[in-house]
């Protein structure tokens, strides 16, 4: 297989991750929450949310564990509002720097 | 950038090819499209055709259940329609084969909904609610092959809903089965501010519109 | 980290740069840029004349001390944006832009090393941002860029890798094509495996940090190879594309 994902055969979406979901979370945190050790609700894996798998474009952001593939974060931002379901996570670990 | 200041226009950018809009089938603020652009809540499932099975559930009552040969072998009816993603992009002319939600019905031997709401389950966990009314009269079906060929998994296979009057994210991928509840609830998008009902032709694609 | 929350500016493309057959740079002035750190990127959002948008991110691949800002695109077949800026946008075009944005694939000078960067198609973007950072405020911390490719005419920044290269004996670059290569090339072939990261990647005794980016498969195939020969997951930091380079 190349490094191309054209191999990946299309049926599956190739997933980003949580740095493409910064832009949206930034309009919401004070704190660079991409760099927040997130703890999966399903499997209890602890990561960076950067490193999560991103879903839901354009529609809007859907976070889930890498390993267990359970939604941790869910989240749709417009121009004046957003909306936050944060319920999959079990915790955020977060430096105040 | 101020509020009411309106973007800057990129010179020469168009987006997804188009067709020239056909205004009386094209909802508000729709464009055409000739792709079919994939949007997905989560990786594609893949279940095996022999672990499939379509169920119509009232709470933790199974009130039917169709493996897969027994679903192919109720009256399969064929459509051609046109569908709008709240995304705005439409597809005109998309055709489809599967079972009406009357023959579920039928077959399920009720003579009616059991309530006036449904949510559509999925495998991977996507849910979307609709009122019964929506449902009945050939509007709904759940639907086996895109194009004369089976519906492909990035699209929804092997079976996903069909509500071509209601934005497309109410017509559950991977759909599973309906649950029939009392009330109307929200399900995975509508519990993120998007519409509960979820006209094209109003433009419902947000809670308020 | 404190961030700002952040406005749509408008960025101005002031020069056009083709980098290879399917990839350009982008040169833009953005009013109000608050300057960023190596390995950010931002939110491009296109508007069409009836009002239709389309937002894409783009790792910035200049470095902070840059008089313009530049972003690389690669050119996706059937992408969206992409077409439109490594095809039809000229210098004096418009569009919107947020950021700098992401503090976890930033590398700084305090992070220190060593590094291993390992770069996929575009997702070159962030090193060159990184190295040209690097090359000023740290040229002393052991380096090695693994970039793979399809082919030799693929290679973005070449001239540029090329003479950091030359300038500093603790910046090693070694390349990959996966696709087919000339008989005199020097390089590797073939995809990245557990034998090409072990001549690369340092003794991991040396706790070096590893920063992958380029397509989703590859940046996954890569991050979990570096795992499975010994690296710490914590000292691996990821950035997927996507598909072939854009992303979304």
């Amino acid at each position: 297989m190349s490094d191309n994902v054209d191999a990946n055969v299309s049926d599956e979406p190739a997933a980003l991750d949580g740095n493409a979901a910064a832009g949206l979370l930034q309009q919401i945190f004070a704190i660079d929450i991409t760099m927040a050790r997130i703890t999966c609700g399903g499997c209890q894996l602890v990561q960076p949310l950067a490193a999560l798998r991103l879903y839901g474009l354009p529609m809007g952001n859907i976070l889930r564990c890498p390993r267990c593939q359970a939604t941790l974060i869910r989240a749709v931002a417009r121009d004046k509002e957003c909306w936050l379901d944060l319920r999959g996570a079990a915790a955020l670990h977060v430096r105040l720097d | 950038m101020a509020a009411d200041e309106k973007s800057p226009v990129s010179r020469g950018f168009v987006g997804r090819r188009r067709s020239p809009a056909q205004a009386e089938r094209v909802p508000p603020g729709q464009y055409v499209t000739l792709d079919f652009p994939i949007l997905s809540a989560g990786p594609t499932p893949h279940t095996a055709l022999e672990q499939w099975s379509f169920a119509l559930q009232q709470g933790t009552q199974r009130l039917a259940e169709w493996s897969w040969p027994q679903f192919q072998a109720l009256q399969q009816t064929s459509v051609t329609v046109d569908i709008h993603c709240v995304t705005k992009w439409s597809k005109l002319d998309t055709r489809w084969v599967g079972v009406t939600f009357d023959t579920l019905l039928e077959a399920a031997g009720l003579e009616s909904a059991p309530t006036s709401y449904v949510m559509a389950y999925s495998d991977g966990g996507y849910t979307t609610n609709l009122p019964v009314t929506d449902l009945v009269n050939g509007q709904a079906l759940v639907v086996t092959k895109f194009d004369d060929a089976p519906l492909a998994p990035g699209h929804g296979g092997p079976a996903r809903l069909l509500v071509p009057h209601l934005y497309f994210w109410k017509s559950a991928k991977w759909v599973r089965g309906l649950s029939f509840i009392a009330e109307d609830k929200p399900g995975f998008w509508e519990s993120l501010g998007y519409h509960m009902y979820g006209d094209p032709w109003k433009e419902q694609r947000y809670a308020g519109d | 980290m404190r961030v700002p929350r952040l406005p749509w500016r408008t960025a101005e493309i002031v020069a056009v740069r083709n980098e290879t057959a399917h990839a350009r740079s982008l040169a833009l002035r953005v009013d109000g840029w608050p300057g960023h750190d190596a390995g950010q990127h931002v939110d491009v959002r296109l508007t069409a004349a009836d009002g239709y948008q389309a937002q894409r991110s783009y790792s910035i691949s200049s470095p902070p001390a840059a008089a313009q800002l530049e972003l690389l695109v690669d050119y996706v077949p059937d992408g969206e944006v992409s077409p439109y800026l490594t095809r039809e946008a000229r210098v004096g075009d418009r569009f919107e832009l947020r950021g700098p944005i992401g503090g976890y694939f930033i590398w700084t000078a305090a992070y220190g090393g060593p590094l291993l960067l390992i770069a996929g198609g575009s997702g070159i973007a962030p090193f060159a941002s990184i190295l040209a950072y690097r090359a000023a405020a740290a040229p002393g911390i052991a380096t090695h860029l693994l970039y793979s490719v399809r082919t030799a005419e693929d290679i973005i920044f070449k001239e540029q890798l090329e003479a950091w290269k030359r300038a500093d004996p603790a910046l090693a670059v070694s390349l990959t094509l996966t696709r087919s290569a000339s008989p005199d090339w020097s390089g590797y072939r073939g995809r990245i495996d557990a034998a090409m990261l072990r001549e690369v990647a340092c003794a991991v005794t040396e706790s070096p940090l590893a920063y992958v980016c380029g397509p989703t498969a590859m940046v996954e195939h890569v991050a979990d190879t570096l795992v499975s020969i010994g690296y710490p997951p914590g000292r691996v930091r990821t950035e997927r594309f996507g598909p072939s380079g854009e992303s979304t």
